[in-house]
């Protein structure tokens, strides 16, 4: 009895589960195996469109004969590089019609126009026509006529299945387009805007966690760049810092704070000299991260204030009768108890950041500087329209994911054991 | 000690002061005004003063008079010696600095003799600073989407500091952006399939969720702990990997440029977290209720539609919320998904339309305005829902 009702529970269990798990494995998990087959592969974004037979219908009407009608196809092989094997034809007539020279290819019966056309090589292309007589005499539609769409069909080798395979993709991934530097600012971008957010997010979080007037309207503004859509947010941000026009620059020009404008999101280097020491900034590269860290911090904000509220108030005035002073209390009493969740953020926020598409392409495109490693992702796989090495860059992102996430959880577990 | 005191509490706020003026006074500036300096050494000068002068004065002033004669001291001083500058702008400063007298009001003579004070003084000055840093430096932004929207090519060209709106003008000009997009862009077109794409995920999502949260919360089957932490990698996956075989994959089977596929892929990536929230709730509905309705024969699809659904109203809609904005916000998908205008979404038709370099910006702030609004109008009125639900789950950001 007890058997039978762990069983049902079980059943029950799969039935619930199974849709879930099915689309998010065919959408996801699916994908990722499907990169790794892609990325060993020669593919061009021309080549995944599966190649198509087509006709295009004329009709067209005889001078002197009105019962009589020409219609000509225009057929053509849509892929450029794949021959279209065994393609068959068919159209369907009104029943007056009756077909005055019938192609050896093609059969009439019924009122179906059938024809085989056999193989077709690439950018193969065919004016067929065929011409028609009323056996009543009664006048054409012509647009009726031209409303019936063709029916061709074709088989044609699927150039993802075949198996031929390349270490071509991995070879220029690593060792041309500069990989070095793409990983260094990939690096720069996902560390300090990384950091920059969990920073402003304990100065914020610290800051709301005050009584003060208004401290819940305050909470809800700060989760604004959050919660707004990023395509809004990334436009209005190069609005404000355009060179020529941007808010910005003609409030710094006004105030006499700079002479010339700067391009903030266009220039790659800028030179600051610091206490004697000069060197160079990449610039577009910290407006990308600066913007990142605006974005971002209200997450950690929100995770580093849930946690500051369930801190014990005793600890605090325990503190405060040993006469500590507020850094004391924020060094001593604050900061170790919020180490675990900044912890959690600095992975979670370090993988998405290290993924962030979105924010740099609609910001600069991944000119000066910025080129990120999802953004090569982009630029290989559609702008240059080489699938396979778009795909191999994603690999490369992968392992370098899972790269990271062995190490901070191995890091993280001996910091366990030692506490 | 107290001379050492009294003279960083002055420093302090005079700094504070400094920080006021000059965010009253940028956005002055885009509203026309010509100011072109900040003045810190005299505003520093006053500040300093001021606060001395605070100390000084002590209770022998009831504070109210003394803040109005602070402020009038300044305004005479600031805004008709040094600028001859329109009344509002006056008022204005008049208000800030009778908000900052009020402010230094509860410091005194006595306290600044106490342990720490400087330390007190610095930390309550850093509190108020963030708060007025962060309110600006956030709704700054928002601000100039809002009023660059109701600008025009040339009034922007011609000053482009100017920001005011000019609200006497006819409704028609001042809303003109909104009736461009809406009538030239098409926007109203890509409203409705941003709203189909976003109800329909949430509705897809739940009714996938729901049943698999519950199983994962209930029931004891092989394969449970496999799930649920499969769940939150998951969770974790870049979805910049799933581009290129999505795409390939879509390209083929002819889902591109359709609502059937931004369906399909905004569900499989919103799954994990709808599952990760509703499971974490279903476990807090007491047993005992099930139990009973597994007594009077009810079958699972009885005890979730009965039971769990109507007990956790709240959960399911603060994870539909979320996933409606998750959603609508959605970018890089629509953006390789979508290539024909007669598809689009919100977000892809803005960036579709700035790609074009000759649309006027304000036609760009007004479609971002459009697109931002209900969202941050969904945000502020359910915020309660969200708030834990962001908490419990985190948007993939």
């Amino acid at each position: 009895m007890n058997d039978t009702l762990a069983n049902t529970e079980k059943k029950t269990a799969y039935i619930l589960t199974l849709p879930a798990v099915l689309l998010v494995f065919s959408i996801i998990l699916f994908p990722i195996f499907a990169n790794i087959w892609i990325s060993f592969k020669e593919v061009e974004l021309k080549d995944i469109r599966i190649p198509e037979p087509r006709a295009k219908k004329i009709v067209k009407s005889i001078s002197d004969e009105p019962s009589k009608i020409k219609i000509l196809y225009k057929l053509r092989n849509s892929s450029l590089i794949q021959e279209i094997r065994d393609v068959s034809f068919q159209d369907n007539f009104p029943k007056t019609f009756e077909i005055e020279n019938l192609d050896p290819r093609c059969s009439y019966k019924k009122y179906i126009l059938k024809c085989e056309f056999g193989n077709w090589p690439a950018k193969y292309k065919e004016n067929f026509q065929v011409i028609f007589v009323t056996n009543d005499g009664s006048k054409i539609d012509k647009k009726n006529l031209k409303s019936i769409k063709p029916k061709l069909e074709g088989k044609s080798d699927n150039i993802l299945l075949n198996t031929n395979f390349t270490l071509k993709n991995f070879k220029k991934v690593l060792f041309e387009n500069e990989f070095v530097d793409l990983l260094l600012t990939t690096f720069y971008y996902t560390f300090f805007g990384t950091v920059g957010s969990i920073v402003f997010g304990i100065l914020t979080a610290q800051m709301v966690n005050q009584k003060f007037y208004g401290r819940t309207f305050m909470r809800s503004v700060l989760l604004f760049p959050y919660v707004a859509p990023v395509v809004a947010l990334a436009y209005t941000w190069e609005l404000l810092l355009d060179p020529n026009s941007g808010t910005l620059n003609s409030l710094l020009l006004n105030y006499q704070i700079i002479e010339t404008p700067i391009n903030l999101l266009g220039q790659k280097y800028i030179e600051i000299s610091i206490l004697g020491f000069d060197f160079k900034l990449r610039l577009a590269l910290t407006t990308v991260i600066m913007f990142e860290i605006w974005r971002y911090f209200p997450l950690a904000f929100l995770f580093i204030l849930a946690r500051l509220q369930a801190i014990p108030k005793e600890l605090y005035e325990a503190a405060d009768v040993d006469g500590a002073s507020p850094f004391q209390k924020f060094f001593n009493i604050t900061l170790p108890q919020i180490t675990a969740v900044i912890s959690i953020l600095f992975m979670i926020r370090f993988i998405w950041n290290f993924n962030k598409f979105e924010d740099v392409f609609l910001l600069t495109g991944g000119a000066s500087g910025t080129r990120t490693l999802p953004i090569n992702v982009y630029q290989q796989g559609f702008a240059i329209s080489d699938i396979g090495m778009g795909s191999a860059v994603s690999i490369v992102i992968v392992v370098l994911l899972l790269m990271f996430m062995f190490f901070y959880f191995k890091l993280l577990g001996k910091r366990v054991d030692e506490n | 000690m107290r001379t050492k005191n009294t003279i960083l509490f002055s420093l302090i706020s005079a700094f504070f002061l400094i920080f006021l003026i000059s965010i009253w006074k940028i956005l002055a500036t885009l509203q026309g005004l010509s100011i072109n300096s900040f003045n810190i050494e005299i505003i520093f000068i006053f500040g300093f003063l001021i606060s001395l002068a605070h100390l000084g004065i002590g209770d022998r002033i009831k504070s109210i008079y003394k803040s109005i004669i602070f402020s009038s001291i300044f305004i005479f001083c600031d805004g008709y010696l040094i600028q001859k500058l329109p009344i509002w702008y006056n008022v204005g400063v008049f208000l800030i600095l009778h908000f900052f007298t009020n402010k230094i009001s509860k410091y005194t003579f006595i306290g600044l003799k106490e342990e720490h004070s400087t330390q007190v003084i610095l930390f309550d000055f850093l509190t108020l600073f963030g708060i007025l840093f962060f309110s600006f430096v956030i709704l700054f932004p928002f601000y100039m989407m809002l009023v660059t929207s109701f600008k025009t090519q040339i009034a922007l060209l011609v000053n482009p500091l100017d920001f005011s709106i000019n609200f006497g003008q006819d409704i028609k000009d001042l809303f003109k952006s909104y009736f461009v997009i809406f009538k030239s862009y098409k926007f109203g077109k890509y409203i409705v399939t941003s709203t189909i794409v976003s109800v329909g995920t949430v509705i897809i999502t739940l009714i996938f969720a729901i049943p698999a949260a519950y199983a994962v919360a209930r029931l004891n089957f092989f394969g449970k702990t496999f799930l649920s932490t499969s769940i939150l990698i998951i969770y974790m996956f870049p979805a910049i990997v799933l581009v290129i075989p999505l795409y390939t994959i879509f390209s083929q089977l002819g889902l591109r440029n359709s609502i059937e596929g931004l369906l399909i892929v905004y569900t499989a990536t919103t799954l994990p977290v709808a599952i990760y929230m509703l499971q974490g709730y279903f476990k807090s509905i007491p047993k005992e209720l099930e139990e009973a309705a597994i007594l009077d024969k009810l079958s699972w699809f009885g005890i979730i539609t009965k039971i769990i659904i109507p007990l956790s109203i709240p959960a399911i809609s603060s994870v539909a919320l979320y996933v409606f904005m998750i959603a609508w916000n959605e970018f890089l998908f629509s953006l390789m998904f979508l290539d024909n205008p007669n598809s689009f979404t919100l977000s892809r038709a803005i960036q579709y339309l700035s790609g074009d370099a000759e649309t006027p910006r304000q036609y760009l702030m007004a479609g971002s305005v459009v697109v931002t609004l209900p969202v941050l109008f969904i945000f502020v009125y359910f915020e309660k829902y969200l708030v834990s639900g962001l908490t419990a789950g985190s948007v993939k950001g």
